[in-house]
């Protein structure tokens, strides 16, 4: 009976387990997340592999099979000028995934290095950094997106760096905070006292710390960036014809809702379950690396 | 209080500062000479020499600013250079489409998102939180502009019950006016019910386990006067506040949903600007936006501080 008792805790969750063996090992009991991952992973070999998994070329017109309801031979139809919307569906993968990645990593990489200067300097810099933060959030995300691909011209990659740039003050804002929490902490006054540099404890000290957080944003913002690249391909301001994005077949999809609406159903699907995985994830993550769960 | 309002407003300074410096620098973003990029098709010399002078585009860049923040504080958001109108006039036609297209949006979004909050913090556990909770994740994934589509193609094609496109104004006719608006307010509101029935979720479970909801229970009071009287009284104050913060969802929703239901307000003057290169359009719109958002942010932060008796007193 008491040696049940002393070796449960230690069959359970083994002393040495690092934080991510811990977060992960939560993350895998959450069906959720675990789901989300798998329809990622399903969507990113789609990315890597389109070339060798669409039936028909994305982007070559087929007058004689305009329109075509879903059959054997287009299982998801064809689209207004006769190219297979499977094929395109799957090659709109490549230009979604690759824009949310992307400017979530533009958002992160101007995001930190601001937010660590912020949150460790303080004084000018800070109060500096944090109004330029609030007015840029000041603008709403979509809006503020749309006028910087604008004005940088219609293109996949200026939506992607218009999107980055929007996204930018939620990590700097994110990172700021959680600098501030960290830097009181004993442990970072130890590495002061011993002599550390202040780009070592910032580098070193702080900024793992500060990942979990940043993390769970991170992936929750490439879901956002997701419907964004998607909206602004829809306004056509984002990835150009005839290169197919989901967001501008749904574009192209809205004028044959009568005749063709399984044109719509596709792209506008592939979006949902894509940016729905990532919150998912994002979710998942949060609970998963939250301290106070067990 | 006065002195909260007061440091709160200083605070605001520094923050439209910087939004005029962003929203100014945009025309700098543009490729090449920008009086030759906003002058579009018009290659007439005369033109682009006109739209030079008008922006000063000849002066240094810090002067530019000067003459266009002085122009923004006597009202003038300058030209739109494609209907030759000026672009406050626009906005300000616009604006009550796209306000009347908000409220309903606003209305709709307070009604499920609270009701499904609450229904899923008192039945935490159960079925019913399980499918609210769906529900939020569903609303927080949906693209609007696809929602918008699927809708027209379900109540518009299919069934042929409400308009697909075009805005009835609700003085004229309140019942088309209804019928023109239902879809797209119902797909604006979506995602913000999504939002605001976590947050009344969460807030409402903090409510639930709070001392006074213990004594009340106590006291033998009936659940549904507990929930609605004791419970939902508090757990709303932040989940209003927080609300008011969706406004720049909200806006954002416009854009794409006045696109796909042809709806002539705020949201679809920007799109149609940036179309037709309407530059200043697209400042004036950013511009009014972001200071609108701005002024609800400290309404959102004063109504905050008036219902929270524990911050009153405190600056």
């Amino acid at each position: 009976m008491t040696d049940t008792v002393l070796s449960a805790p230690l069959a359970g969750a083994p002393i040495a387990e690092s934080p991510m063996a811990r977060a992960w090992r939560r993350l895998r009991r959450r069906k959720g997340a675990v789901l989300g991952l798998c329809v990622i992973a399903l969507f990113a070999l789609a990315a890597i592999f389109a070339p060798l998994i669409v039936p028909y070329n994305p982007i070559a017109q087929g007058w004689t099979s305009v329109r075509q309801a879903p059959s054997w031979a287009h299982i998801f139809g064809t689209d207004d000028v006769g190219r297979d919307v499977l094929s395109r569906v799957i090659y709109g993968t490549r230009a979604s995934l690759f824009a949310g990645v992307i400017s979530v990593s533009i958002a992160l990489s101007i995001g930190i290095p601001l937010g660590l200067v912020a949150g460790y300097r303080g004084g000018f810099i800070d109060a500096l950094l944090s109004r330029i933060t609030d007015a840029m959030l000041a603008c709403p995300f979509i809006i503020l997106a749309i006028a910087l691909a604008a004005f940088l011209g219609p293109s996949l990659g200026n939506a992607m760096i218009a999107i980055g740039i929007t996204t930018t003050p939620i990590f700097i804002r994110l990172t700021r905070g959680q600098v501030m929490a960290v830097k009181v902490e004993e442990y970072i006054e130890a590495a002061r006292v011993v002599g550390n540099p202040r780009w070592r404890i910032a580098l070193v000290h702080i900024l793992p710390n500060v990942m979990p957080a940043l993390l769970v944003q991170a992936t929750l913002s490439i879901a956002a960036a997701i419907i964004a690249e998607a909206a602004l391909s829809f306004l056509g301001l984002g990835q150009q014809p005839p290169l197919p994005s989901w967001g501008s077949m749904l574009n192209a999809a809205q004028r044959f809702l009568t005749t063709a609406p399984w044109m719509a159903i596709w792209p506008g699907l592939a979006i949902f379950l894509s940016v729905l995985s990532f919150n998912l994830v994002g979710d998942g993550l949060r609970d998963a690396l939250d301290p106070r769960e067990r | 209080m006065l002195k909260f309002i007061g440091k709160r407003l200083l605070q605001l300074i520094p923050t439209l500062f910087f939004v005029s410096v962003l929203i100014f620098s945009l025309q700098h973003l543009l490729p090449g000479d920008p009086a030759l990029v906003m002058a579009g098709e018009e290659n007439d010399p005369a033109v682009v020499e006109q739209i030079r002078q008008q922006y000063h585009l000849d002066q240094p860049i810090p002067l530019q600013y000067v003459y266009w923040v002085k122009g923004i504080l006597s009202g003038d958001l300058g030209e739109s250079m494609r209907i030759k109108e000026p672009v406050l006039a626009l906005i300000l036609e616009k604006l009550p489409v796209t306000a009347q297209l908000a409220c309903m949006a606003i209305i709709i979004a307070l009604t499920i998102g609270i009701s499904a909050g609450i229904i899923s913090a008192v039945k935490k556990g159960t079925v019913w939180d399980y499918a609210a909770n769906v529900f939020a994740l569903w609303g927080i994934s949906t693209p609007n502009f696809w929602l918008g589509i699927m809708l027209i193609f379900l109540f518009s094609v299919k069934l042929g019950w409400l308009p697909a496109s075009g805005f009835v104004p609700l003085r004229e006719d309140w019942q088309a006016s209804l019928a023109s608006t239902i879809m797209p307010a119902f797909v604006l509101g979506n995602a913000i019910a999504a939002i605001l029935m976590r947050h009344t979720r969460s807030a409402m479970l903090q409510a639930l386990e709070s001392d006074y909801v213990r004594t009340a229970r106590a006291k033998g009071l009936i659940e549904r006067r507990i929930i609605l009287k004791h419970a939902l009284r508090n757990a709303l104050t932040p989940v209003i506040t927080l609300g008011a913060l969706e406004f720049g969802t909200l806006l954002s929703g416009a854009v794409l949903t006045e696109q796909i239901f042809t709806i002539p307000g705020f949201g679809k003057l920007i799109v149609d600007a940036v179309f037709n290169r309407d530059y200043a359009v697209v400042q004036g719109v950013v511009l009014v936006t972001a200071t609108t958002f701005i002024f609800l942010n400290l309404l959102a932060d004063i109504a905050y501080h008036l219902v929270n008796p524990r911050l009153r007193g405190m600056a």
